[in-house]
């Protein structure tokens, strides 16, 4: 009886989310999976061409220049962004009296909104001999570098700036996550006669494992759909040595008026995503259970 | 794998709790200062690499242009330009463009929290017989990557269904869809679910229907919470560029972010820079102001890329 006079109100209250998650999750997913298969520019009405788009979206060679440009920049951003915040949380958790001001320092990037940070760092990479960042290296002897303008140095720029301005934010999970280390385990292995980088090794490591990995997929996943830095940064270019996956799907929409092929490509995107974190979950659960 | 249990729960006082050295090793004479040293080192780096590009866009917006090209690395301005402040708020539009960022923000703030406010009540306190379906749905949306929702989702704000309206160039674009982030009603409602149970028993009790319920026992017990969600969804609006470039497209309704690039290019140098800082200015107070939060946010939050 209870149960019954409660069950209007509750329906009542579920109702804000159940539509707006409708209308803008549940509907659009639907939608995206139908889309890929139809023939749909701005306004016309769609026609159902089945894989059409699918094949049309493999074929087109950006998309492969975009492919292996999004590749090379998860890579790069896992070489680059991966193991910093590890050693940067490890480091700080190692401050007494300083450690809060660090922590603050390194996060200060992350509360930039990314649009600042990045016109900010174009100013910074202006290739000119005039740029901030030529003008610091010909102090010690480096001639001036192109950065941004060349197909060698654009990528690498466009990750070490995606990198400051989002490394903080895992600095802290992982500073978090040090803090409930055993105390235990620190003092048996230092007994055990293990040097500060043993302790790292076999106590500190050990104990963030189940935090890395999962660190380590969110970053993938995020990184694998990087659009705002090179956008702002180098419109993609230059030669397309920047353009990533993702700015396709957006210029297929918004330059070419193609949402079919934009849907198609978002979704053949999320596909290969969700199946590379399956894929990852099930090599990883033996020993992410730590 | 609970990254938000490890963000919320307590943790010891930084000074006492014993990491990789041991207390009698820090203490130790040479300990003392290696540690000295360190932080010292620590601090050093961090103050040039996290804090020198915004100290430097904070110089370069009271510099000259000239001064800018010629010499990009001196410590002062050869006397502080406040004009190039007041150009790029006026003139630069910076100042219209951060107001319309605030009402982009708060509209989202708005939204998502009378979502994540009732979904998160019904899941973790009333608990229907249905709550799993409802959970489900949530957690469904987590695991699909973004970029599967970008262009249908901007079809549907084009053309709502059922109702055929075009929410493009009007701010509930950006408002309705930052309410579906299922992250922050699980947030949320792992913290209502924390909360002792015996409170809305008594409640109950007491003849308190679920509605006075939610605004008088659970919302008064929720501030942390609400904290977090809160700042989780203004710094994700008013970060965001993607989304609201593709469905605001009237110049006047643009949040800075998305306007920035386009303010930039008509001003000299010294303008730009002093536009940028201008923009940076409201997050990093509100994050020097905040900041306790900002981390109990960030660890919620498991670092993803909001």
């Amino acid at each position: 009886m209870a149960r019954a006079r409660a069950t209007l109100p509750a329906l009542l209250l579920a109702l804000p989310a159940v539509l707006v998650f409708g209308v803008f999750a549940w509907w659009p997913l639907v939608r995206g999976l139908v889309l890929a298969g139809q023939e749909s520019r701005a306004g016309a009405d769609p026609r159902w061409v089945g894989l059409d788009n699918v094949t049309y979206v493999l074929a087109d060679p950006l998309v492969a220049t975009a492919a292996l440009n999004t590749l090379a920049y998860t890579g790069l951003a896992l070489v680059v962004g991966f193991p910093l915040p590890v050693v940067l949380a490890v480091v700080l958790t190692e401050l007494r009296r300083t450690r809060s001001l660090a922590t603050t320092l390194v996060y200060l990037p992350v509360v930039m909104p990314p649009a600042v940070a990045v016109l900010l760092w174009r100013t910074l990479l202006d290739p000119a001999d005039s740029g901030v960042l030529n003008t610091l290296l010909a102090r010690v002897g480096v001639e001036p570098q192109p950065w941004l303008a060349s197909t060698t140095t654009a990528l690498p720029a466009v990750v070490v700036a995606a990198t400051w301005a989002s490394a903080g934010s895992a600095v802290v999970v992982y500073v978090a996550a040090l803090s409930s280390v055993r105390t235990e385990l620190y003092e048996a292995a230092e007994l055990d006669g293990a040097g500060v980088l043993a302790r790292v090794r076999h106590v500190t490591l050990p104990h963030l494992r189940g935090v890395l990995l999962v660190m380590l997929l969110l970053q993938l996943i995020g990184t694998a759909q990087a659009f705002t830095e090179p956008f702002l940064l180098t419109r993609g270019g230059p030669q397309r040595s920047t353009t990533t996956l993702l700015m396709v799907i957006r210029e297929y929409a918004v330059v070419r008026g193609d949402l079919g092929a934009a849907a198609a490509l978002g979704a053949l995107l999320a596909l290969s995503l969700v199946a590379v974190s399956v894929a990852y979950w099930r090599l990883t659960r033996r020993w992410g259970s730590a | 794998m609970n990254l938000l249990g490890r963000a919320t729960g307590s943790r010891p006082r930084a000074s006492e709790q014993r990491t990789l050295r041991s207390p009698v090793a820090r203490r130790r004479r040479g300990g003392r200062a290696a540690g000295a040293a360190l932080a010292a080192a620590v601090l050093a780096v961090l103050a040039v690499v996290s804090l020198g590009p915004l100290l430097w866009l904070a110089k370069a917006s009271v510099s000259t242009t000239q001064d800018l090209l010629r010499e990009p690395l001196a410590l002062w301005p050869s006397g502080a330009r406040w004009d190039n402040l007041a150009q790029a708020w006026g003139q630069g539009q910076v100042g219209r463009h951060l107001a319309t960022t605030a009402a982009v923000a708060g509209g989202s703030l708005v939204v998502t929290l009378v979502v994540a406010v009732t979904a998160a009540y019904v899941i973790a306190v009333l608990r229907p017989r249905w709550a799993p379906l409802l959970t489900g749905g949530l957690v469904a949306t987590l695991l699909v990557p973004g970029v599967a929702l970008l262009v249908p989702r901007y079809l549907t704000v084009a053309d709502i269904p059922l109702l055929g309206l075009d929410l493009r160039d009007s701010y509930w674009a950006v408002w309705l869809p930052a309410g579906a982030d299922a992250f922050v009603v699980l947030v949320l409602a792992r913290y209502f679910a924390g909360l002792p149970r015996e409170i809305f028993e008594a409640a109950r009790v007491d003849g308190a229907g679920p509605f006075r319920v939610l605004l008088q026992v659970v919302l008064p017990l929720s501030g942390p919470g609400l904290t977090v969600v809160s700042l989780l969804t203004v710094v994700a609006a008013w970060k965001d560029f993607l989304w609201p470039s593709l469905v605001l497209l009237d110049p006047s309704l643009q949040p800075v972010a998305v306007a920035l690039p386009r303010l930039l290019e008509p001003l000299p140098l010294a303008e730009q820079m002093a536009a940028l800082f201008l923009a940076a200015l409201v997050p990093v107070l509100l994050f020097v102001l905040l900041q306790r939060h900002f981390f109990a946010a960030a660890g919620a939050s498991g670092g993803t890329s909001r």
